[in-house]
C-alpha cells in the first residue's frame, strides 16, 4: 500500500501535464482509497488519457462554437428586463440589452452601478456603515432646500433650508455657510433656516437667476457621479449599492473594502485596475447576466470572448468597430458588414488578399484551413528521390 | 466653484483587488526562453498598455514581457503573457 506522501510525490511529477484543478481533485480522491503502486499507475494513465481526449483539437473552430453557445441562449432572454437590485428603486439593465452593452464595449453602461463592500469593522456596525454611505453619496445644496426665491426689492436670493433633510443627512448649518462663504462676489446672511445671499454689486433679475442656479449646484459633499446610495444588510454584513459609478474615488474612502468593491462599468475597471481586471470583469458580468436569466453557458466560451476583447490592452468591441473590423483580410471584413465600403477602401489603398483565413477561402471556393483542412503535407524530396532511384535499379 | 473636495485620503494598492491577477516582469532570459519555446516573436503576444495601472505599479517598460498568473475557474491557475506596448 502506498502512503499519502508517496501518492503526492507521484502526482507532483505530473505538474506539467495536468492542470492544477484536476490534480487537486485527483489528490483528494486518491487519499480516500488504499492503493497499490500498479493501481495508482493505471489510474494516472487513465486520467492522462481522458485529459488528452478532452482537449480541444488543433484546428477546432472555437470562435464559432463560442458564438453559437452564447447566441442560442440569448434568444431565450427576455427582451427588456429591469432588475431591482435589493431594496427600493435601484434598477439595473439586465438581460439581452446588458449582454449587448458588454460585448459592444460601451464607454458607459446605461445604468452604472457599484457594489461597495466594507471593511470588517465597518461592515458589522450600522452606524459606521451609514457614515461611509453618507460620505459617498453626492449632496448638492439643492437637495437640502425646501424652496428658494429671488427677492428683487432687497437684491438677494433667499434659500429656505429643509430642516428635516438637514437632520436626515446630518448636515450642519455651519457646513452650508462655510461653502457659501467661498462663493465670490456675494455676502451671506443667515437667519434660522433661511440663508440670504446678497450680491455685492447691484444685479439685474437675470443675474440673480443665474446666481440662484449657481448656488443650487454647490457641491457639499460626496463623490462625483454617485447619485444615490442604498445600504443593505447581506448575511452578517452591510453592503452599499449605488446608482452611478466612480471606482477610483470610492476606493479611496476610509472603510471601503478595496479587495471586493466592484462596479458594472467595465471600461472604468480597465482604467482603474488594469486590462486583466477588465477581462475578468467581462467574464463575471456576462456570466452573472446569463445566470440571472437561468441560462447556463460554459465559462470557457466567455473566457475566449473576453480574451479576444482584451488582447490589445484596451477593451474593444466584438463587431465591426472592434474585433471583426480589424481582421487582416479584406474579404473577411467585407463579408461581415458594410461590404462596399471595405471593398472600395481596399481598392483605393491597394490592399492584398492573402487568402489565409476561413471566410475568404469560402468565398473563393478553396478548402478552408480548419480542422483537417489545416494540415498540409510536406514532402522531403531527397528521401523520395532516393526511393525512386532505388526502385529504378 | 463647485469642485469636489480633493482630499488625499489613502493610497490604494490595486493589486489587492480580487479582479487583479498577479503580474510579474519576466527577466531577459525567461522572455527569450518563452519566445523560443512557443516559436513566436514578441509582436505575436497579447498586449498591455504602458499606461495600464498594473504596468505602472510593477514598473515595467515597453518591450518587457509580463507573466500573469490568472485564477481560472476551469484549470485552477493558468499563465498568460502580455508584452508592454506604447499606446
Amino acid at each position: 500500500m502506498l502512503t499519502k506522501e508517496e501518492i503526492d510525490a507521484r502526482l507532483e511529477e505530473l505538474k506539467d501535464r495536468l492542470p492544477e484543478s484536476i490534480l487537486k481533485e485527483l489528490r483528494e480522491e486518491l487519499h480516500k482509497v488504499k492503493l497499490t503502486e500498479e493501481a495508482l499507475e493505471s489510474i494516472i494513465d487513465e486520467v492522462l488519457k481522458r485529459y488528452e481526449y478532452a482537449k480541444v483539437e488543433p484546428g477546432e473552430a472555437v470562435g464559432v462554437v463560442a458564438a453559437q453557445s452564447m447566441g442560442e441562449p440569448s434568444t431565450q432572454m427576455t427582451m427588456r428586463t429591469f432588475h431591482y437590485a435589493g431594496v427600493a428603486e435601484l434598477n439595473v439593465t439586465l438581460g439581452l440589452p446588458r449582454i449587448i452593452e458588454i460585448v459592444d464595449a460601451r464607454k458607459k453602461p446605461s445604468t452604472p452601478m457599484m457594489t461597495i463592500y466594507l471593511e470588517e469593522e465597518y461592515a458589522r456596525d450600522r452606524e459606521k456603515a451609514e457614515q461611509v454611505a453618507r460620505e459617498i453619496e453626492t449632496l448638492y445644496l439643492e437637495d437640502l432646500l425646501e424652496k428658494s426665491e429671488i427677492d428683487i426689492v432687497h437684491q438677494r436670493v433667499n434659500l429656505y433650508l429643509d430642516e428635516y433633510e438637514m437632520r436626515r443627512r446630518k448636515v450642519e448649518m455651519e457646513e452650508v455657510l462655510k461653502k457659501l462663504g467661498s462663493v465670490k462676489g456675494v455676502s451671506v446672511e443667515a437667519e434660522d433656516n433661511v440663508v440670504s445671499v446678497v450680491p455685492e454689486k447691484t444685479a439685474t433679475i437675470k443675474e440673480l437667476r443665474k446666481l440662484e442656479n449657481r448656488l443650487k449646484g454647490i457641491h457639499l459633499r460626496g463623490i462625483k457621479d454617485i447619485r444615490r446610495v442604498v445600504l443593505r444588510r447581506e448575511g452578517d454584513e452591510y453592503v452599499i449599492y449605488t446608482e452611478g459609478s466612480n471606482l477610483k474615488d470610492v476606493l479611496r474612502i476610509e472603510g471601503v473594502d478595496i479587495t471586493r468593491t466592484k462596479t458594472n462599468d467595465i471600461t472604468e475597471i480597465q482604467r482603474v485596475l488594469g486590462i486583466e481586471a477588465g477581462r475578468n470583469a467581462i467574464i463575471n458580468e456576462i456570466l452573472d447576466t446569463l445566470n440571472e436569466q437561468g441560462l447556463q453557458v460554459d465559462v470557457r466560451h466567455l473566457m475566449l470572448v473576453a480574451d479576444m476583447m482584451a488582447v490589445d490592452g484596451t477593451i474593444k468591441a466584438i463587431g465591426r468597430h472592434g474585433v471583426s473590423g480589424e481582421k487582416a483580410s479584406v474579404l473577411a471584413r467585407a463579408a461581415f458588414e458594410i461590404t462596399v465600403d471595405h471593398l472600395l477602401h481596399a481598392a483605393v489603398a491597394g490592399e492584398y488578399e492573402e487568402l489565409e483565413g476561413i471566410v475568404e477561402n469560402v468565398i473563393v471556393g478553396r478548402p478552408v484551413k480548419l480542422g483537417t483542412g489545416m494540415v498540409e503535407l510536406v514532402m522531403r524530396r531527397e528521401l523520395e528521390e532516393a526511393k525512386e532511384a532505388r526502385e529504378a535499379e | 466653484m463647485c469642485k469636489g473636495v480633493v482630499d488625499v485620503r489613502r493610497v490604494v494598492d490595486i493589486s489587492k483587488h480580487e479582479l487583479v491577477p498577479k503580474h510579474e516582469v519576466m527577466s531577459e532570459e525567461e522572455a527569450k526562453e518563452l519566445l523560443e519555446r512557443l516559436n513566436i516573436t514578441k509582436g505575436q503576444l497579447p498586449k498591455i498598455l504602458k499606461s495600464d495601472p498594473m504596468v505602472q505599479k510593477i514598473k515595467a517598460k515597453p518591450g518587457d514581457i509580463i507573466k500573469i498568473t490568472r485564477k481560472s475557474p476551469t484549470a485552477g491557475t493558468t499563465i498568460y503573457y502580455r508584452v508592454v506596448v506604447n499606446e
